[in-house]
This record gives structure tokens, C-alpha cells and sequence, in this order.
């Protein structure tokens, strides 16, 4: 796959202290006069935590900003469905966090496939997210001296995760969103909802523009301008069932790769351990319930094979809590990656629990007889609530079921310590880039790293692009707007005229099971060759096979979909082939060849301490790519085998 | 417990939808049947299987807006029976299951009806209004910058917790929907009393206040006649004191509006 000439990618990350790189790094990147700023324009797409943050400050900052956004307004991206809360190293509950230790918890729970300087300057910011936020107005949850409320969570020892109530995303996106529309109100922000970018608009090499589908009338529309931030999510939704909002796609990042932009290590996927699981076939996404649950219920299965009792009926010693007992100092948080395999494992040995056996027990009896009904309800009310809604199950009197679901991706559009991707002028922000979590994310940190990028990480970076180079004049009448609009019509066209017999969410369900199967929890070589067959065959059939009704010129939900699963299934080919390069485990990447004897995650530090950047090379029956590799340093943070024992 | 489901026995339903072709045709329902649908799946999972069931048929499927299918994103916009959301309480139109309908049973699904919230297609309406009304004065003008520390301005518990509560709309529209009048108030009233609870939205409080009601008159939504059916409807139960908190914060608003403007030197 790779050639020995592809070259190593520069990250433009600084030198020196750790602690003062960040500082460092501002004082020399280049500023733009207040006067020129209103002369730039920035194309942001994608409105969730980190493109609103990103348009809001951008706008405030004087530049002219436009702003695509899929659903009919920016404040329903997917992060309001962000239940848990945001990481900050405020050390308010003088428990010994500092940004040492959030940079040293987010770099080790990363599994070491992290940048170091980028971890810690994460770290810096999120204290200033914080007390932003306040200033918006976000309502935290309170102590009753009026000061902040803290909860630990998955995978920290000490208590640092902000949140309001079980609505922290979207408390969150509320106070970004408002931000920004504050900014269209004094007309600094042009707002266009219900756009779907359907191509990056590549000028000279530099970005300078996309195309984007009007999504009630089908009119294809140009935008161009001087600098084009992608702020369009995670690509969850390639395992067609996960507890992403079913809009998230993968389409604005994958047409950008597609026209040059590396995409880093693609196979980095979060399974999250707590879900409610699948019940049926009509099943259309999964739930989540946020792991702060995990704070007060204990996991469990029975001790015995086949022990179908209902879980009243089985005795104290007949219990194994799995989590405690395996990890004794951390119990229940274990990190995310380590929770949802051992689930797993307690199910493939067929001591799940539910119909089904795919469940395991999450029993809060305990705490509510610690803690009392109320105190719980307090906590987890409007979680217990949602719960019974799609269960009919009380958990108030039986233990939740859950079981791991596909949540994040870590991967995602490489992108420097600019926040710029290898195409100049294409910045990508929050989940669509790969940075920050490494191969695992800890909770309460996708919030974090999207303020970040775009309230702090963004307003400095994008400065060095405008002031260090020469942007010539482009209007919408450059050809390559006309040849890059040719190629989305023709995308268009050809999905509308196959009149074939399946549906988009027929093939996309086939391809989501065999994405499951394959290259979920856990992977070997045998299944993820099989996938890349399979895979292949379904693109096949796709263009063969599709049914998709009505015209192009028109609201048309079928022509959306068919286009997103397009792009879904040539993803998940290159996500099978990182899959299977990276020959290690690490994190959510859990390769069952490599593991120590305990069965967790063996990485290969000598082989794989590296970011894999794959460049698309060529289409066909199988698509090709050319490897690049970022090598990691860990200067800090020594590298040790991850232990929560 | 009724953990790990199954299908057997699923639910035979008759559908009305409302469909209309764009913003300027006309509508009308059309009848479906639907076969062994589990009382398991949701509302939406229902649509899901009625598109497909079109899909096959070779008929085009019903437009809906959806999104996180967990309540929280405010993308449902159905009125189901003649309720916005449908029958639960608290509960919008994808977390409601088809274990609330009977075998049998005959369903109407109407898109969200006021003059504000003009029909993009079928069940899909536009509710960029709310856009408009939150851009007038729905925020705290606050710069991304250095403010201080977050712990600076103690807030009584009571209410950051009241304020929560308001903030907890999800911008849906059931309440316009579900008003005779179709008035936007229990929406603006949730805007209003989160950020005039805080200490935060103290120095735009009056300004705005007065802007957002001006915006919500103007685009043509109606006025409070204490009906209350927005608090019944409304997915996260935002409660009707909102909307008294509003009439205060405006009728004190437009009292001492022009004293204020002086003293500050012009609003």
C-alpha cells in the first residue's frame, strides 16, 4: 500500500516546553490587520459545538463568515444529543487535577496514538471553555453556595466533568448557537440552512469553496471564499445502526478526501459501553444512555452459562460484577474501549442477559439503597425516564440492559497543529478531524475538543493562512466551480437514473452489519479481508441496484440518503484497509492477534507509533490509496502499557 | 420484564398522511395500510416501514423531519390524532412506540399547522421564524475571549436550576402547534426567563425582551388566550410560568424602556 517515497507529514507542531508551546505557537503565527479581517471570507459547514463556536468567534473577530448548515436550523446538529458533560481542568473540587494531569489522563487513554502537543494544549483551553460558557449563560449544574458542580467519569480519578443535568451537549450548542446567531442578527454571519456540501472547490491547490446541494428546491448552488472549515461530525453512521442522529454523514469530509485531503487513521472507532441494545429488525439507530450511569450502577452478569432467571432471582454469589472484580481500582469507570469489550466477551460466553443474550446488567439497587430513590432520580431522572420510554422496563426496580454501540470516530480528516488539512485553506474542526483522542476518546471530551477547535484553536490559527499567503481573487465563475458542479450533477443524475429495486437504507443496513461484524469491537485479518471482498461486491451492486424515486429538483429524502451511502461504502473500505494494516491493538482498534495474555489491548510501539494518513489514489472495482505516515513522539507522557487494574 | 423483543403479533394500522407536493400546492391525506408493524419500533421506525412499503410499491415516500430519534434534536414535527407529538406526555414524536396505538387502529399524521411555520412538503414545515426571533435577542452579547473565572458569580442553586429548565426547550414547535392562536410564547418565554434568571442576562434584559417580542409579532405568530395546551404538548414539559415570566419581564420592559435607553446613553 505504501511506496517508500510517500512522504512523512509535517504537523507544524512547535517546539520546546510542552507547557509553553501553545503560547509560543500564538505569539508567532502571523496576525491579520482589524481592518483586513472583514476583507476574508470564511465558508464554515457544519453547525454542531464546533462549527457554531467557530463562526460565532470568527464573526465577532471581524471576518465576513458564511455558514452551510443540513437541517432546517444550526440548533439541531448532532451535539445537542450529548447527554454527559464537558472535561476541564478547573481543579475546583481541590482533588488534585491540574492540566498536567488532563493532558497525561487524555494522552494515556488515548492508548498513545495521540499528539502530545496538541493533547496539552487541549488541555490549556478547557478551563476558558468553561468559564465562556458561564459568561453565555449556560446553566450548570450548581452546588447550593452557587458554585459549579463536578462529576467524575469514564476513565479519571478525579472530578473535573461539567454538565447540565443529562442535556450538557446541548446546553452547550444552545450557547454557541445563540453566540452565532447574535453575529446573523448584525449581519456578520450569512446563514443558509438546509445545504448539504456536495464537493470541495479546489482552486490552484488552495480550497476556496464548495458546492452544496439546496435541500427543498434540489438547486445546486456555488460558494466560494478564502478559507472552507469542515465542522461536519463523525462518521459513526458508516455501522448504519449507532446512537449518531441519522443526518450524520460522512459526505463533506469524504468529497474534500476525495479531491486531496488525507483522511487519519479511518479504523479509530468508539464503541460506547452503554447503550440500551438492538431489539428488532426495524430497528432504524441506537440509544444512549450516558455513561455518568456508570458512576452509581454496577455492571453485571450472572456467574452461570444460560442462567435465564429474571435478575431478582439470582442470588449475591451467583453475580459476577466483572468490572470490579477484574479492575479493582477503577471499577465500573474503566475506560470506554475496555468496557465494551469485556461486555462483549461476557456475551460471546453466553452469560449475556435479555431475549437476546447481547445485554449486560446495569443495576443501580445498590446505590438507591445508599442513596435513596430521590437522590438517584435527581442524578439520572430524565436517563431512567428515556430508558423506560423505549424498554417499558422501570429501572428503578429492574437493572437497565445495555450493551456497546458505535458512538464515535476518532478518525477523521488529518489535519496539522493548524487545524489545517493538506489541502491549504481547508481547516476541518471537532469529530470531522482525526486529532486529539488517539485511538480512544475518554468521556466528556468530544464537547471539550469541539469548543476548543473552535472557540480558541481556530480564531488564532486561521490567521497564518490569510496573512502568509497569496490569495488571488476567485469568484464562482472559475471553471473549477463549473467542473467540480459537473461532477456533483453527474453524481446526481447517475443515482437517479440507475432504477434499480433495493432502497439507500437496504444497502446501507447490509453494509453496517458487515462493518459490525468485521470491523467493530474486534478484528482479525481472515474478517477484515472477508469485509473488503464484501464491501467491494455491495459498491458493485449499489450502482447496479439502486431504487431511488422523484427528481433532483425537488425535497427528495431517497436522493439524499442514496448519495450519503454511496460515500458510506467506499469509507468503509478504506477503514477495513487501516483495519488490517495496523497489526496492533490500541484503544477502540482491537486487532485479536495482538493482545497480552489478560486479553487486553498489545500495541506495538516499535511498529505502529503512528499517525496512518491515507491519500486516495485512484477508483475502480478496488480503490487505491498511497500510506503516509506522522510519526508520534511521547516526550511527556512515557509509553506504558495502559493498566486501570 | 419484557426485555429482548420479538415481532410476532405486530399491529394492523390504517394511516391518513398529509401530503402536499411544495410550498404552493395544495394538500391533501392519502390512506395507507400497514401490516404487522411490532409494538415495539417507534413512531418513526413506522414511517420508516410505510416509506419503504411505498418505496417498493413504487410510489414516492413521505417526507418527515427526524434526526436524533432520541428527543433531543426538536427535528419532529408531526401532529398525530390531532395532538402535536401524539398522546404521552413529555414525549416527542420519536420516542413514542407503537406499544401506545391498538391493533386496528386508525392514525392520522398532520404536519405542524400556524401561518408561521409555512409546509416545505408533506410533514416537513419551515420553523425558521424561531431562527429570526433568537437572533434578535435570545443570547448574552458576550465576545469568545477572557471572561472571568466561571466560579466568579456564585448563583443560587434555586436558579440556575429554574433557568435550566427553561433552556431545556428544544425548539420543536409543538407549543405554536398545539396553540388555537398560534402563539409563540411558551417558546419566547423559555428564551426569556433562562437568560433573565441568570445574572449573566442581566444588562440586555429589557432590550431584549422587547426586541424578540417584536420579532415574534412580526412573523405572524398570535398572542397567549391561557389555554395552556402549549405546556401539554410541549416534549420537555417547559411550564406556562415561562410564559408569565415574559408578560413581567415585557410589561416592566416597556415601562422603564425609555428611562433605561436614556441612562445608558441610547438602545
Amino acid at each position: 500500500m505504501t511506496t517508500p517515497t510517500t512522504p512523512i507529514l509535517d504537523s507544524k507542531c512547535p517546539s520546546g516546553p510542552m507547557s509553553e508551546r501553545w503560547s509560543k505557537h500564538r505569539f508567532e503565527l502571523k496576525l491579520v490587520n482589524p481592518a483586513n479581517k472583514r476583507k476574508f471570507h470564511v465558508l464554515v459547514v457544519g453547525t454542531g459545538l464546533a462549527g457554531s463556536s467557530a463562526a460565532a468567534s470568527l464573526a465577532e473577530l471581524g471576518y465576513k463568515v458564511t455558514v452551510l448548515c443540513i437541517h432546517d436550523t444550526p440548533r439541531r446538529a448532532h451535539s445537542i444529543a450529548a447527554q454527559g458533560g464537558i472535561n476541564a481542568a478547573k481543579n475546583y473540587p481541590n482533588d488534585g487535577d491540574s492540566v498536567r494531569r488532563l493532558f497525561y489522563d487524555t494522552v494515556k487513554g488515548g492508548d498513545y496514538r495521540a499528539r502530545e502537543s496538541n493533547v496539552h494544549r487541549l488541555a490549556e483551553v478547557s478551563t476558558s471553555i468553561i468559564d465562556q460558557c458561564v459568561a453565555q449563560g449556560v446553566p450548570f449544574a450548581r452546588e447550593y453556595g452557587g458554585l459549579l458542580d463536578n462529576r467524575s467519569f469514564g476513565g479519571a480519578q478525579v472530578s473535573r466533568t461539567f454538565y447540565a443535568r443529562g442535556q450538557t451537549g446541548q446546553q452547550l450548542l444552545l450557547g454557541a448557537y445563540q453566540s452565532m446567531m447574535r453575529q446573523v442578527g448584525l449581519g456578520k454571519v450569512t446563514l443558509l440552512p438546509r445545504r448539504e456540501m456536495l464537493d470541495l472547490v479546489v482552486v490552484d491547490g488552495i480550497a476556496r469553496g464548495v458546492i452544496a446541494r439546496e435541500l427543498t428546491t434540489g438547486t445546486v448552488e456555488r460558494y466560494a471564499a478564502d478559507a472552507v472549515l469542515l465542522a461536519t461530525g463523525g462518521y459513526g453512521n458508516v455501522f448504519f445502526l449507532s446512537t449518531n442522529a441519522k443526518l450524520s454523514n460522512t459526505t463533506a469530509i469524504w468529497r474534500a478526501h476525495k479531491r486531496g485531503a488525507l483522511f487519519g487513521n479511518p479504523c479509530f472507532t468508539q464503541i460506547h459501553p452503554t447503550c440500551i441494545p438492538v431489539s428488532g429488525s426495524y430497528q432504524s439507530k441506537l440509544t444512549l444512555m450516558s455513561e455518568s450511569l456508570r458512576n452509581d450502577g454496577r455492571v453485571w452478569v450472572p456467574k452461570n452459562k444460560g442462567d435465564r432467571r429474571s435478575p431478582d432471582q439470582i442470588p449475591e454469589e451467583e453475580r459476577d460484577y466483572y468490572l470490579e472484580r477484574i479492575y479493582p481500582s477503577f471499577g465500573n469507570l474503566v475506560p470506554r474501549d475496555i468496557a465494551s469489550r469485556r461486555a462483549k466477551e461476557m456475551a460471546d460466553a453466553g452469560r449475556g442477559v435479555g431475549e437476546s443474550g447481547m445485554a449486560v446488567y446495569l443495576d443501580f439497587r445498590d446505590a438507591i439503597a445508599r442513596d435513596g430513590a430521590p437522590r438517584i432520580r435527581e442524578r439520572y431522572g430524565n436517563l431512567f425516564q428515556m430508558y423506560e420510554r423505549i424498554t417499558a422496563d422501570d429501572p428503578y426496580k429492574i437493572p437497565m440492559r445495555i450493551y456497546p454501540a458505535v458512538h464515535y470516530t476518532m478518525g477523521g480528516l488529518w489535519v496539522d497543529y493548524n487545524l489545517e488539512s493538506t489541502i491549504p485553506g481547508l481547516f476541518v474542526l471537532g469529530e470531522a478531524n482525526f486529532s486529539d483522542h488517539g485511538a480512544n476518546r475518554l468521556g466528556a471530551s468530544a464537547l471539550m475538543q469541539g469548543l476548543a477547535d473552535g472557540y480558541f484553536v481556530i480564531p488564532a490559527t486561521i490567521g497564518a493562512h490569510f496573512a502568509g499567503r497569496k490569495l488571488g481573487a476567485v469568484t464562482t465563475d472559475h471553471p473549477s466551480f463549473a467542473a467540480a458542479e459537473r461532477d456533483v450533477q453527474g453524481r446526481l443524475g447517475k443515482l437517479l437514473s440507475i432504477d434499480g429495486r433495493r432502497s439507500a437504507d437496504d444497502f446501507h443496513r447490509e453494509l453496517g452489519l458487515v462493518m459490525w461484524n468485521r470491523c467493530g469491537m474486534a478484528r482479525n485479518e481472515k474478517g477484515l479481508k472477508t469485509a473488503l471482498a464484501t464491501i467491494r461486491g455491495l459498491r458493485a451492486q449499489f450502482w447496479e441496484n439502486l431504487r431511488v424515486l422523484g427528481t433532483g429538483e425537488e425535497l427528495n429524502r431517497e436522493l439524499e440518503k442514496a448519495g450519503r451511502v454511496a460515500d458510506f461504502i467506499e469509507l468503509a473500505e478504506l477503514m477495513v484497509i487501516d483495519a488490517e494494516h495496523r497489526r496492533e491493538s490500541c484503544g477502540g482498534h482491537f486487532r485479536e492477534e495482538s493482545q497480552t495474555v489478560e486479553g487486553e489491548a498489545l500495541r506495538d510501539d516499535a511498529s505502529y507509533a503512528y499517525v496512518a494518513a491515507w491519500q486516495h489514489a485512484s477508483d475502480g472495482p478496488a480503490m487505491g490509496w498511497n500510506l503516509h505516515r506522522e510519526p508520534l513522539m511521547f516526550e511527556e507522557v512515557k509509553l506504558t502499557q495502559r493498566s486501570y487494574k | 420484564m419484557s426485555g429482548g423483543h420479538d415481532n410476532h403479533g405486530g399491529l394492523n394500522l390504517t394511516l391518513h398522511v398529509w401530503r402536499q407536493k411544495n410550498r404552493e400546492a395544495e394538500g391533501h391525506f392519502e390512506t395507507y395500510s400497514l401490516h404487522d408493524i411490532s409494538e415495539h419500533c417507534s413512531f418513526l421506525e413506522m414511517l420508516d416501514q410505510l416509506n419503504e412499503q411505498l418505496l417498493r410499491e413504487g410510489r414516492e415516500p413521505v417526507a418527515f423531519e427526524h434526526d436524533c430519534r432520541e428527543g433531543i434534536c426538536g427535528s419532529c414535527s408531526l401532529v398525530i390524532n390531532g395532538q402535536a407529538h401524539g398522546p404521552d406526555r413529555e414525549t416527542a414524536t420519536c420516542q413514542l412506540h407503537m406499544r401506545r396505538f391498538h391493533d386496528g387502529q386508525t392514525i392520522y399524521v398532520e404536519p405542524f399547522r400556524a401561518k408561521a411555520f409555512p409546509i416545505v412538503r408533506d410533514l416537513v414545515c419551515d420553523r425558521s421564524a424561531f431562527d429570526r426571533i433568537i437572533a434578535r435577542g435570545g443570547f448574552v452579547s458576550v465576545n469568545t475571549g477572557s471572561p472571568q473565572d466561571a466560579n466568579a458569580i456564585p448563583i443560587p442553586k434555586e436558579n440556575a436550576d429554574l433557568a435550566m429548565d427553561a433552556a431545556a426547550c428544544i425548539g420543536c414547535g409543538a407549543c405554536v402547534a398545539a396553540c388555537p392562536n398560534a402563539a409563540a410564547m411558551l417558546f419566547v418565554g423559555a428564551k426569556i426567563s433562562h437568560l433573565s434568571l441568570l445574572p449573566q442576562g442581566q444588562p440586555e434584559r429589557r432590550r431584549r425582551v422587547l426586541a424578540m417580542v417584536e420579532q415574534m409579532d412580526k412573523e405572524g405568530f398570535g398572542n397567549c388566550g391561557n389555554i395552556y395546551e402549549c405546556e401539554a404538548a410541549c416534549p420537555k414539559g417547559i411550564s406556562v410560568e415561562n410564559i408569565a415570566r415574559l408578560n413581567k419581564e415585557y410589561l416592566g420592559a416597556s415601562l422603564t424602556a425609555r428611562q433605561a435607553s436614556e441612562a445608558a446613553g441610547g438602545f
